[in-house]
């Protein structure tokens, strides 16, 4: 009985909580529904505060942990096992951060069936949690397809003309990649005798004739999360579709799930044919980088640009991470986290203009700062945040990457950090292409002269979100410090091959 | 206070009053300009005080005023971040203090304040102006007040925070987002009329084309933080371990040293932001912003730092080289780029109408100057130009705003639809306008090197001695037939707008312009003369040694030797003083007589005049050869060919296979479908979309038995096969 007073478990039962509580309303209550959703979220938010204060960041092992027996299969024991190290803190913080912000995005756009709405986000949110918390195989897998359903329903309920085949499209894509890593995690723990990831780090080394399918099984599956090239076409409709509460944490969490996974299996797992595969992970993360950036600048529709930079984007990411180097891996993950918060935003900011307009084609704008000043201005924070500009967080994540993929022995090519380095540029040409196409020049249609401009929880949703821009971009130092020991003791389980292979 | 103290103090004053002006005070005109003077005041006076502080301390070069503290813990690494002036930056810090501080007194009156507002004026679109009556009761037209007066003095103070901070920065990581944030700012000040289409793409063209070279620049800083493990200019310049290693060790590429391939990748970085050769479109398109900005960032500060960083990096670029030795390849591609860019820029000056064009180009001649002297190896002389030029380019720009103000004025009088800036409209201004005509006259002056009296003279002439005595013949004269043509295009300037007689009823009608923008210029002019005095060369005929080489000794101590006197050579100076009264007295005599508003060059030159008025057609190529297919591989190619055809294209084939043999397996055999195996996909398909089809109408709580039960499904999905295995 004390285990499941443990925190984390806490906190997972928190979202579940709230989930039951809107069950008890009647739906015809939407904003008692609304604010019962909201504040279950926050807090939530303030629980992981909490967590967050007793998380010990010198310490690179796992923390707050609990490890309970759950399901016996012959000498196999599946354990309920959820703890928390500095590669997941982070995520979950910006999970619990973004959640909140996407349940108030949703205040008036989402008129139709509230407290079904409500309800499956909460459960996205226990899921994502899952995710990020579970240190058992099978128990990770659990969380895993369960963020799909309500992200499913998400899509296929409350979205846009073509849910359906958005939403088909989201569920087989993922279900595929994800019923090799099942085989994959089955035929691991049946023959090791545990699902502990803990006790199996390293274990490719025992198995060196399987490790490479099997670092492949979890790759694929990890890949098309994330998305890489040439497995993302179904992110730019899953996003077009998606209502934009679902499109923010798509975007902010469920795509970091991908490169997460790569963090929390490939790597330690793995780490020789995670050394071996570098080069070529990292080759695919340069295409992503250019093809995403290069597929968004010629999009017609607002939030299609901003998912095709999410490929790219997102690129940086798994560069960074399969650097395989301090500044790499820390830049990966701080990168993670800053897309979270930029492109949450930039899904808010569309979302915002789609509820007055309900369009989203950039030719039926122009001069819009003129009509709505605020919007042009927080937009164009964001924006300035997205494309890098130093003193915002996408520069400190994007100069760490590329810092960590010049230098990388595993990756061994420099071009990879050069040909990187032209997605900085591109960023710039797309956004600032949207910006001036969206805001700048005169006001072209009569429906947009009379637009009005953020209210107060409009402004509300974005603050935060800029607040930590900010932060990460001026004294970045306390989100490095948080995750440097584990990333450390990745880097030492990794080292040895990177050494043999050189 | 503390020298160290002030030094961090120095950018702040400008970015408060950005913050301030923007989230307070931005309805309030009065308010938001005397906060953003204030500001630019005080960090004016703080580096004043800190100028002087340096100056009197005793080897500064090698114990410059600085401090740091530590910002970015990388890996093992922690990246410091900190102040610092030495020689270099000092001289800097002071233009820069001076041209910042006359340039937002002069928007006060730019931007029309204690006018009217015009009751056509709306945001985004410069003023047009107001009819007022006088107590005659004749209305008369007259200039209005910007309508987003507030706002202009938020983003130029935004700018001077930047500018300041890369000056007073001790690392490159600083100055990158000095750098940057000055980029943003000059985005945000060329588009500050954000309704005009043309500012529109002007800046955004401004934006992309800086970018181009940012990237290599940071590249460069990448590439030389994983070489020295520090980006701080101390501990990178003064480690001569180092920096030997660096000259020694191969780069990869182009048979360059270490140090001459990231001194190289660095001054990529300035080509876009000095607007050179052939990355300088941007520049002219640039002058689609408010004069102040043109005067400020395309002129005085942000363009003079692209040079500041070649300086800064000039150990890089020289690193191996000897005085008087072989130029390193890395300073001969800085060389021919500077020496290029300055000729090539002013040809095309030569025929060119609009007033500001003309100054945009030999800005970006002026700068290739710069970049030549540090080619060559002339420190001292490109720091001297530097200054120099900041001092004069500010008065002719801030002169040119003038002018454009008068002639407007002029316009709104008498109603006629004729280019207030096209300088064939106007002639005759000196009787107008003659505060802006003689400080325009010493500006112009000093730009055309006039001898002895201008400042212009000494710093250019300092250049092409440099040139001349390190026997560097194809670029001394490339830098001299420059330096003939600006005399010759600063005189076509001079003469077509002031001297002769008006040729249009606008230009009769023009009117000096008041004292917040003629103060500035009298304030300028006197550093356009003054300023070259700090630098007269020793050995200089007749009054060489009247005053100590200030300058010379000041900033070539930065090289760690006081570099020694160059010996007088009579060649260079006959040749800068005959191409300077050469260029001067030919353009007087081509444009003293022109009565209507057409070039005479255009005859006498034909196809070659279209050719330069047309800037040699570099858009239109570049457009051809970079642009449409970088559209048509985004568009085409990756867009609609590769993920709708062949990615798309693939997984609806494996899908519609699948749904195929589904059907085939169940037509066959008629066995259930549902089989957790191999064909979940085609499963998927048929389950998906035939569940969400009775689903649209639907009520929640079936949706959430669905959910719950998908998952359970799940769930014993996972233990049959388990139980299976």
């Amino acid at each position: 009985m004390t285990n499941l007073l443990n925190p984390l478990v806490l906190l997972l039962l928190i979202p579940l909580a709230g989930t039951f509580l809107l069950w008890l309303i009647p739906g015809g209550r939407k904003s008692l529904v609304r604010w019962v959703a909201l504040l279950t979220s926050l807090i939530a938010f303030g629980y992981s505060l909490w967590m967050l204060s007793q998380f010990q960041s010198t310490d690179p092992g796992l923390q707050l942990g609990v490890k309970i027996p759950w399901l016996q299969f012959g000498s196999t024991t599946v354990h309920f096992e959820v703890a928390v190290d500095g590669l997941s803190i982070l995520m979950v913080m910006l999970t619990t951060f973004l959640t909140p912000i996407a349940i108030l995005s949703t205040w008036t756009a989402v008129k139709e069936k509230v407290k079904g709405f409500m309800a499956f986000f909460l459960l996205l949110e226990a899921g994502m949690l899952g995710v990020f918390l579970a240190q058992d195989m099978i128990l990770f897998y659990v969380f895993w397809e369960f963020t799909l359903v309500p992200m499913y329903f998400l899509i296929g309920i409350w979205g846009g003309e073509r849910k359906v085949y958005a939403a088909v499209k989201f569920f087989l894509f993922t279900m595929s990649g994800s019923l090799l890593m099942l085989a994959a995690m089955l035929w691991l723990g049946l023959t090791q005798g545990t699902f502990s990831l803990p006790q199996l780090e390293g274990v490719g080394g025992m198995v060196p004739a399987a490790a490479g399918l099997l670092f492949g099984a979890f790759a694929l599956a990890f890949a098309i999360k994330v998305p890489m090239f040439p497995l993302h076409t179904w992110l730019p409709d899953a996003h077009v579709e998606a209502p934009t509460a679902g499109s923010v944490i798509l975007a902010g969490v469920l795509l970091k799930m991908g490169a997460y996974g790569f963090l929390r299996f490939n790597i330690p797992l793995f780490p020789q044919v995670a050394v071996k595969a570098a080069p070529w992970l990292a080759l695919l993360a340069v295409i992503g980088i250019i093809y995403g950036a290069a597929t968004a600048f010629v999009q017609k529709d607002v939030k299609k640009l901003v998912a095709y930079s999410s490929v790219s984007h997102l690129g940086f990411v798994v560069l960074g991470i399969f650097a395989l180097n301090p500044l790499g891996l820390q830049g990966g993950i701080l990168q993670m986290v800053n897309h979270g918060l930029s492109t949450g935003a930039l899904f808010l900011l569309v979302g915002m203009i789609y509820e007055r307009r309900h369009t989203r084609q950039m030719d039926q704008f122009g001069g819009l700062w003129k009509v709505m000043p605020v919007f042009g201005t927080l937009t164009l924070l964001v924006v300035l945040s997205s494309v890098g500009l130093p003193g915002l967080n996408g520069f400190v994540g994007e100069f760490t990457i590329l810092m960590g993929a010049y230098t990388s022995t595993a990756i061994n090519y420099t071009l990879a950090a050069i040909l990187a380095a032209t997605g900085v540029i591109l960023a710039a040409v797309y956004l600032l292409h949207m910006y001036q196409h969206v805001f700048l020049g005169p006001v072209t249609h009569e429906e947009n002269r009379f637009l009005k401009d953020l209210n107060a929880r409009e402004i509300l949703t974005l603050v935060p979100l800029l607040a930590v821009s900010a932060w990460i971009g001026l004294y970045p130092k306390p989100f490095f410090a948080i995750m440097a020991p584990a990333v450390d003791k990745l880097i030492a389980i990794v080292q040895p091959f990177i050494a043999v292979v050189k | 206070m503390a020298a160290e103290t002030l030094l961090w103090l120095i950018p702040l004053p400008p970015l408060a009053a950005f913050i301030l002006i923007t989230l307070v005070t931005s309805r309030k005109k009065a308010l938001s300009h005397g906060i953003a003077i204030a500001g630019a005041g005080s960090s004016w006076l703080m580096s004043l005080l800190v100028f002087i502080q340096a100056i009197a301390r005793p080897n500064l070069a090698e114990n410059p005023i600085a401090t740091s503290i530590s910002w970015l813990p990388t890996g093992e690494t922690a990246l410091r971040i900190g102040v610092q002036l030495d020689n270099l930056s000092a001289v800097v810090l002071f233009f820069v203090a001076w041209t910042i501080l006359m340039i937002f007194i002069y928007s006060v009156g730019y931007h029309n304040y204690g006018q009217p507002v015009g009751e056509r004026d709306v945001p985004g679109m410069p003023p047009h102006g107001a009819d007022v009556k006088d107590s005659h009761g004749h209305t008369h037209r007259v200039p209005s007040v910007e309508p987003m007066y507030s706002r202009f003095f938020g983003f130029l103070s935004l700018f001077a925070f930047a500018m300041y901070l890369l000056v007073v920065c001790d690392n490159l990581l600083l100055l990158y987002t000095g750098w940057e944030v000055m980029g943003l700012c000059s985005y945000l000040l060329i588009g500050f009329w954000y309704g005009k289409d043309s500012a529109k793409k002007a800046a955004m063209k401004a934006f992309m084309t800086t970018r181009i070279g940012d990237v290599f620049m940071l590249l460069g800083i990448v590439f030389l933080y994983t070489q020295a493990g520090t980006l701080n200019y101390r501990e990178i310049f003064g480690n001569a371990d180092l920096m030997h290693t660096l000259a020694t060790t191969p780069a990869g590429f182009l048979g360059l040293s270490q140090a001459g391939g990231i001194g190289l990748l660095l001054f990529i970085g300035t080509v876009g932001k000095s607007a050179q050769f052939p990355l300088h479109v941007w520049l002219p398109d640039a002058m689609e912003g408010p004069t102040p900005v043109s005067a400020m960032i395309h002129a005085a500060t942000m363009v003079s730092a692209g040079v500041y960083l070649a300086i800064r990096i000039f150990p890089l670029l020289s690193a191996g080289w000897e005085p008087g030795g072989a130029l390193t390849p890395a300073m001969m591609v800085v060389g021919a780029v500077g020496a290029f860019t300055a000729l090539f820029a002013a040809t095309i000056a030569v025929a060119q109408n609009d007033i500001k064009r003309v100054l945009a180009y030999s800005t970006i001649s002026q700068l290739g100057y710069m970049i030549a002297a540090v080619g060559i190896g002339a420190y001292t002389a490109a720091i001297f130009h530097l200054v120099t030029h900041a001092f004069f380019k500010a008065l002719l720009f801030l002169g040119s705003g003038s002018v454009i103000h008068g002639v407007e004025h002029g316009v709104m009088h008498s109603g006629e639809h004729v280019d207030p800036q096209d300088m064939l409209n106007m002639g005759g201004l000196r009787k107008k306008m003659p505060v802006t005509f003689w400080t325009f006259l010493i500006g112009g002056l000093a730009l055309s090197g006039f001898p002895i009296i201008t400042a212009g003279f000494w710093s250019k002439d300092e250049i092409l001695s440099g040139a001349f005595h390190g026997g560097q013949t194809v670029i001394f004269v490339t830098l001299a037939l420059a330096a003939l043509l600006t005399a010759f295009y600063t005189m076509r300037q001079i003469t077509l707008t002031f001297l002769g007689q008006p040729r249009t009823e606008a230009a009769r009608h023009a009117h000096e312009t008041p004292w917040t923008m003629t103060l500035p210029l009298v304030v300028l002019s006197v550093f356009a003369v003054t300023a070259g005095w700090s630098g007269i060369p020793e050995h200089f005929p007749l009054i060489g040694g009247w005053l100590p080489n200030w300058f010379e000794h000041f900033t070539g101590a930065m090289l760690g030797h006081e570099g020694e006197p160059a010996a007088f050579s009579a060649v260079p100076l006959l040749v800068s003083v005959t191409v300077s009264l050469g260029g001067l007295t030919l353009g007087w005599l081509v444009y003293k007589g022109v009565k209507i508003a057409v070039d005479p060059l255009k005859k006498a030159l034909g196809g070659l005049h279209n050719l330069l008025k047309n800037k040699y057609y570099l858009d239109e190529l570049y457009n051809f050869l970079f642009i449409k297919p970088a559209i048509w591989i985004s568009e085409v190619f990756t867009s609609r060919w590769m993920d709708r055809v062949v990615i798309d294209g693939i997984l609806h084939a494996i899908a519609r296979a699948f749904l195929w043999i589904g059907r085939l397996v169940r037509q066959g055999f008629d066995v259930p479908v549902v089989n957790a195996g191999g064909d979940a996909l085609a499963s998927g398909i048929k389950k998906g979309g035939a569940a969400l089809q009775p689903m649209q109408s639907g009520r929640i709580q079936q949706y959430m038995v669905v959910t719950i039960t998908l998952v359970m499904v799940f769930t014993a999905i996972l233990f049959a096969i388990l139980k299976l295995v």
